[in-house]
C-alpha cells in the first residue's frame, strides 16, 4: 500500500478545502495535503460559471472558476500538495489516519497531524420529497444539470419546470433560458423564497419566469420521458388543493429542493452529528468531537455564499494547523449555543473558553421571515451582542459576534426578536 | 424480415423466463430468448419486494405451493453457483393484537401443510430481542428461518449469462407480435424483425401472457395487474430491522412489511392495488401514506423520512386466479406459463425444472449436454473486498480506483464490465441494475452525468443517444449552444 504523511490532510479540494488547506500553511503546518475525488480542484465552483461569488471577500464579483482559481494560485504558491482523482473511504479520527484509493496511487494510506473535513454537500432528490408518479427519463437535480450544461456541454431538455426556489434552481432557471429552453415556472412549496433575493431578481424576475410561491407538484408524467407534471397550490398546512391542481406540460424536471452535508465519512469515523443540521458538531475552531478531526464549508452546515464559506474554512485550516503543531490552546470550559426565538440552528454548536481572549462568530439560519428585528446574544444574563437587521430571511444566513471573555455563563442563547 | 430456425422460443427474459432457459442449456437443444424490452430483467422480476419465500403461507395442495416449497432450498447452490448475493436472514410474523395472535396457530398450521415444518412460536421477549424496534405492544408470533432475501436483478442476469454462456440466444427489443401454427402445432414465432421457425414455445411473458396466448386462441384468462408500491429507505436510516418483518394476513390482503434487502436498505410496502393498465406504474400519494400507516403498526419509529427511493412494481395475477402451467393436446409445442405473481422470483428455479421435466415427459427427447458450464461469476464488487484484494484489482486494472459513483462505492472498472459483460448493459437503468451505480442516496445526482459519458464512449454513440432504458427515454435532449 502506498503511504503518505502530512501535518494537515484535507478531504475535498473544493471552496472550503483550499480555504483551509492555504490557512493551514500560512499558520505553520509545513506539509499540507488536499485528496481530492475530481480530477482538478476547485468543487461545485467549476460548474458555476455565473457571476455573484466574492462580493463580501473580494469586493468584486468573480464567476466561479474565477473565485476557486485564486485559491488555487495561493495554494500552488505556499506549495500545498495535491492528490486527485482519490476518493477516500475511511477516516480513522483517533488515528489520525486516511485511506483513499486512486487508480494513480492504488490504495493510499495517509498519517496526518490532524483532518480537515470539506468534502461538501449534495443535493436533495426528487424520492426524498417523496414526489408520486411515474420514473421517466427527464428527472435532474438542478446541480446535476448544470454539471452537464456547464462541464459536459449538454442540455438536459427544453421546457423545465423547476421545483424548489433554492440559489441552484433559480440559477438554472436563468442558465436553461440563455441555452434556448422554456423555463415554463418556477414552483415553490413555501410562502418565501427558498433562495437569495438577488438570484430571484437576475434569474427570474429578468427574464421573466413565473415564481409560483405555495405551489408544489402533486405527480409526475410520462412514460418514458416526462410529459408533464401537475402542480396545485398548497393550504396553510402545506397539503396540495386537489380541486386547483393543473397539468403543465415540460420534458423535464429539475429539483432543487435543499442541499444535505456529505457526511458518510464523518458518521463511519463515528463522529457527533448534529441533528438539524446534518453536519459534525464543531466548536469556533472548527474542531469537531473527535479533536484531531476539523470541519468547514457545506460538510458542516449549508452556506449561502461561499464567502462565508471561505471565512469558516479559513478558521478551520488555522485550528488544524495549530493542533497538528501541538499549539491550539486547551479549553478551560465549554458554554453551549442554544437556540432562542426564531433560529433553526447555530453553528458552532459550543464555544470552547481558553486562556486567549477571541472573537467568535456564530452562524445561523432563522425559521420563519421576519422584519424589523433584533439579532441578540445571551449569556450568563447578560446581553453580549445585539444588533438590529431590517429583514431576515431563511434563504440568507446571519450571525452574531461574541468575545470569548463575555461569557461567564454555561449557554450562550441566539435569538432574533421583533424590534420594539 | 430475417429468418431463424431453433428447437425452443421462450418468450420474456424476466426471471421465469431466464430460468427456464437456464435448465434448457443444460441439454443439447437449441434456444432463443425474445424480449420485448431492452435488457433482460423483466418487468416484475425488477421492482418486487427482493424476498425467496418459503411457501408457508401459500396455498396448500397448488402448483404454486410445489413450485414455491421447493424452490426455496435450491436457493443456496444457485447463490453460490451462479454467485448471486443472498442472505437467509428469517421472516417473524408478529402479532400485534389479540385477534392476530389466535391466528397464529391456524398459520402454522397451513404452513405445516405446506409441508415448510420449520415455523415456529417466539413469545413476545425472544421476538422483541430478536427485533428492539418491534412494536412493543407485541403479543407473540411466529418465526420463519428461511425466508431470505436475494438481490433480484443480479439472480436474473445469472441465469440469463449462464444461459447465454451454455449456448441461448438472446433477441433483446425484439416485441412477439404473432405466432404460426400448422396441424394443431406451432411452427413460427414471429417478432418485429426475426421469424424464428421452432418446435416448441414457452410463454414467460408474465404481465403480458394473456396477450400472447391471445395469438394462439388459448387466452381463456385475463391479466389483471396488482401494483405494489414500495419504499426504498437509506442505508443509514435511524430504524433498522434485521428479518423480514411481515404483518399477520388478513382475509383481504397478505399486508405491508418491512425488511432489510441484501445492499442494506430497508425495504417497507408493497400496496396492492388491482388496476387495469400493464403500464401504469407511477406510485401514489394514497398508496405510499397507506404503506406507512400500515407498517407503523409493525415498526412504530420506521422513518419514510430516510427514503431514497420510492417505486412500484406490477404483479401479473390472473382471473381465474391462480399459477397455471397449460399444454394442449390440440397446439403441440406450446407452453402456457400464467399468473406467475409475487412468488414468481422465488418459483423461477423450480419453475425451470419443472417446465424442463414436463416437455421430456411430453416427448421432447432433450439429451443433457456433457459440457455444461454451471458456475457463472459476477462482476467483483470493489467496495466489498478486503483492502489487500483491493490493492490487486486497482493493480490490475486501475480504473478499479476511479470511484464513479460514491453513494455506492462502485468504481469504473465495474461499470466497464456491466456494459462489456455478454448481454451487456445498453442504458442507465441496465448499469444501474448491474452494479448500482445510482442506486444510493444521491439517486445519481453525481455519477449520472458520468455514466452518460461513459456509456456514449463505450457503445460508441453520442450522449444525445443514451437511453434511461427503453427507446424514447433518451436522458438529454442536445448541445448547448
Amino acid at each position: 500500500m502506498y503511504e503518505l504523511s502530512c501535518d494537515v490532510a484535507v478531504i475535498g479540494g473544493g471552496p472550503a478545502g483550499l480555504a483551509a488547506a492555504i490557512s493551514a500553511r500560512e499558520n505553520g503546518a509545513e506539509n499540507v495535503l488536499i485528496i481530492e475525488r475530481d480530477n482538478a480542484l476547485g468543487g461545485i465552483l467549476q460548474q458555476c460559471i455565473h457571476p455573484g461569488f466574492g462580493l463580501t471577500r473580494f469586493h468584486e464579483e468573480l464567476t466561479g472558476p474565477e473565485y476557486f482559481g485564486r485559491f488555487v494560485a495561493r495554494a500552488k504558491e505556499l506549495g500545498v500538495r495535491s492528490m486527485l482523482s482519490s476518493m477516500v473511504l475511511e477516516v480513522n479520527p483517533e488515528a489520525k489516519q486516511i485511506l483513499a484509493t486512486s487508480s494513480e496511487y492504488g490504495l493510499t494510506r495517509v498519517q496526518a497531524g490532524s483532518i480537515v473535513l470539506s468534502m461538501g454537500c449534495r443535493e436533495k432528490t426528487r424520492a426524498s420529497i417523496m414526489v408520486p408518479g411515474t420514473r421517466p427519463a427527464g428527472l435532474y437535480t438542478a446541480g446535476a444539470a448544470q454539471r452537464l450544461v456547464n462541464r459536459q456541454n449538454i442540455m438536459v431538455g427544453k421546457r423545465i419546470v423547476i421545483l424548489g426556489s433554492g440559489d441552484i434552481g433559480m440559477i438554472m432557471a436563468r442558465r436553461m433560458t440563455l441555452e434556448g429552453a422554456k423555463v415554463v415556472m418556477v414552483v415553490e412549496l413555501m410562502d418565501y423564497l427558498a433562495g437569495l433575493t438577488r438570484n430571484r431578481v437576475q434569474c427570474l424576475d429578468d427574464f421573466g419566469i413565473p415564481l409560483k410561491l405555495s405551489h408544489t407538484i402533486t405527480r409526475i408524467e410520462g412514460d418514458r420521458r416526462v410529459t408533464g407534471v401537475y402542480v396545485a397550490p398548497v393550504d396553510e398546512n402545506k397539503k396540495p388543493i386537489a380541486e386547483k391542481e393543473e397539468f403543465v406540460a415540460c420534458d423535464t424536471v429539475l429539483f432543487s429542493v435543499g442541499l444535505m452535508p456529505e457526511n458518510e465519512l464523518t458518521r463511519k469515523g463515528g463522529i457527533e452529528i448534529n441533528r438539524i443540521t446534518n453536519g459534525p458538531c464543531v466548536d469556533q475552531h472548527m474542531q469537531t468531537s473527535a479533536p484531531a478531526v476539523f470541519a468547514c464549508g457545506n460538510v458542516v452546515h449549508v452556506n449561502d455564499l461561499v464567502d462565508n464559506v471561505s471565512r469558516e474554512s479559513e478558521k478551520a485550516g488555522r485550528a488544524a494547523a495549530l493542533y497538528a503543531l501541538g499549539k491550539l490552546p486547551k479549553a478551560n470550559r465549554t458554554v453551549t449555543c442554544m437556540t432562542g426565538n426564531n433560529v433553526r440552528y447555530l453553528c458552532p454548536q459550543c464555544i470552547h473558553v481558553t486562556d486567549e481572549a477571541e472573537t467568535a462568530e456564530i452562524y445561523f439560519r432563522v425559521l420563519a421571515p421576519q422584519e424589523h428585528v433584533r439579532l441578540r446574544a445571551c449569556c450568563g444574563g447578560k446581553v453580549v451582542y445585539e444588533h438590529a437587521e431590517f429583514r431576515v430571511n431563511p434563504g440568507e444566513m446571519n450571525h452574531v459576534t461574541v468575545k470569548t471573555a463575555d461569557l461567564t455563563g454555561e449557554e450562550l442563547t441566539v435569538e432574533v426578536i421583533k424590534e420594539d | 424480415m430475417h429468418m431463424r430456425k431453433t428447437d425452443v422460443v421462450v418468450i420474456g427474459a424476466g426471471a421465469v423466463g431466464c430460468a427456464v432457459a437456464r435448465e434448457l442449456s443444460k441439454y443439447k437443444v437449441s434456444v432463443i430468448v425474445a424480449e420485448k424490452n431492452e435488457d433482460i430483467g423483466g418487468d416484475a422480476s425488477k421492482s418486487n419486494s427482493a424476498i425467496i419465500h418459503t411457501g408457508y403461507d401459500a396455498s396448500p395442495d397448488t402448483l404454486e405451493s410445489q413450485l414455491v416449497v421447493a424452490a426455496n432450498p435450491m436457493y443456496d447452490k444457485i447463490a453460490s453457483d451462479l454467485d448471486v448475493p443472498f442472505r437467509r436472514i428469517g421472516a417473524i410474523l408478529p402479532a400485534i393484537t389479540q385477534e392476530q395472535y389466535e391466528k397464529l396457530p391456524a398459520i402454522r398450521e397451513k404452513a405445516f401443510r405446506n409441508r415448510v415444518y420449520d415455523v415456529e412460536y417466539r413469545s413476545r421477549e425472544q421476538l422483541l430481542e430478536m427485533e428492539p424496534n418491534l412494536n412493543p405492544d407485541v403479543l407473540g408470533g411466529l418465526y420463519i428461518p428461511r425466508e431470505s432475501i436475494i438481490d433480484p436483478f443480479i439472480l436474473v442476469q445469472a441465469y440469463a449469462e449462464n444461459a447465454c454462456e451454455n449456448g441461448v440466444e438472446f433477441l433483446l427489443s425484439e416485441k412477439v407480435t404473432g405466432i404460426r401454427t400448422e396441424n394443431g402445432a406451432v411452427t413460427t414465432v414471429v417478432t418485429e424483425n426475426e421469424e424464428i421457425a421452432c418446435k416448441w414455445i414457452i410463454n414467460c411473458a408474465g404481465l403480458y401472457c394473456d396477450d400472447i396466448a391471445a395469438m394462439v386462441g388459448k387466452d381463456e384468462y385475463k391479466v389483471v395487474p396488482r401494483k405494489g408500491q414500495f419504499f426504498i429507505l437509506d442505508k443509514n436510516t435511524s430504524c433498522k430491522v434485521q428479518h423480514i418483518v411481515l404483518p399477520i394476513p388478513t382475509k383481504v390482503t397478505k399486508g405491508k412489511l418491512m425488511c432489510p434487502t441484501i445492499h442494506g436498505n430497508m425495504l417497507v410496502g408493497p400496496t396492492a392495488e388491482d388496476q387495469p393498465s400493464k403500464t401504469d406504474k407511477s406510485t401514489t400519494q394514497e398508496g405510499l401514506q397507506s404503506i406507512v400507516r400500515d407498517v407503523r403498526n409493525l415498526v412504530p419509529n420506521v422513518n419514510v423520512r430516510d427514503t431514497i427511493t420510492q417505486y412500484s412494481g406490477l404483479r401479473p395475477n390472473r382471473v381465474p386466479e391462480g399459477l397455471h402451467f397449460d399444454v394442449y393436446d390440440d397446439l403441440k409445442g406450446y407452453i402456457n406459463l400464467s399468473g406467475v405473481r409475487s412468488t414468481g422470483l422465488t418459483l423461477s428455479a423450480a419453475m425451470g425444472k419443472y417446465v424442463v421435466q414436463q416437455m421430456l415427459a411430453l416427448g421432447a427427447g432433450f439429451e443433457p449436454k456433457q459440457d455444461y458450464i454451471a458456475r457463472r461469476r459476477g462482476i467483483i464488487r470493489f467496495h466489498e473486498q478486503t483492502p489487500e484484494i483491493q490493492e490487486q484489482l486497482i493493480r490490475s486494472d486501475p480504473r478499479y480506483g476511479n470511484v464513479i459513483c460514491r453513494c455506492e462505492t462502485i468504481t469504473e472498472a465495474e461499470i466497464l464490465q456491466a456494459i462489456h459483460r455478454p448481454l451487456g448493459a445498453r442504458s442507465m437503468d441496465a448499469v444501474k441494475r448491474r452494479v448500482r451505480a445510482g442506486m444510493g442516496r444521491c439517486q445519481a445526482g453525481f455519477c449520472g452525468p458520468k455514466v452518460i459519458e461513459i456509456l456514449a464512449r463505450e457503445l460508441g454513440c453520442s450522449p444525445e443517444e443514451i437511453t434511461k432504458n427503453e427507446p424514447g427515454s433518451n436522458m438529454v435532449t442536445g448541445r448547448t449552444r
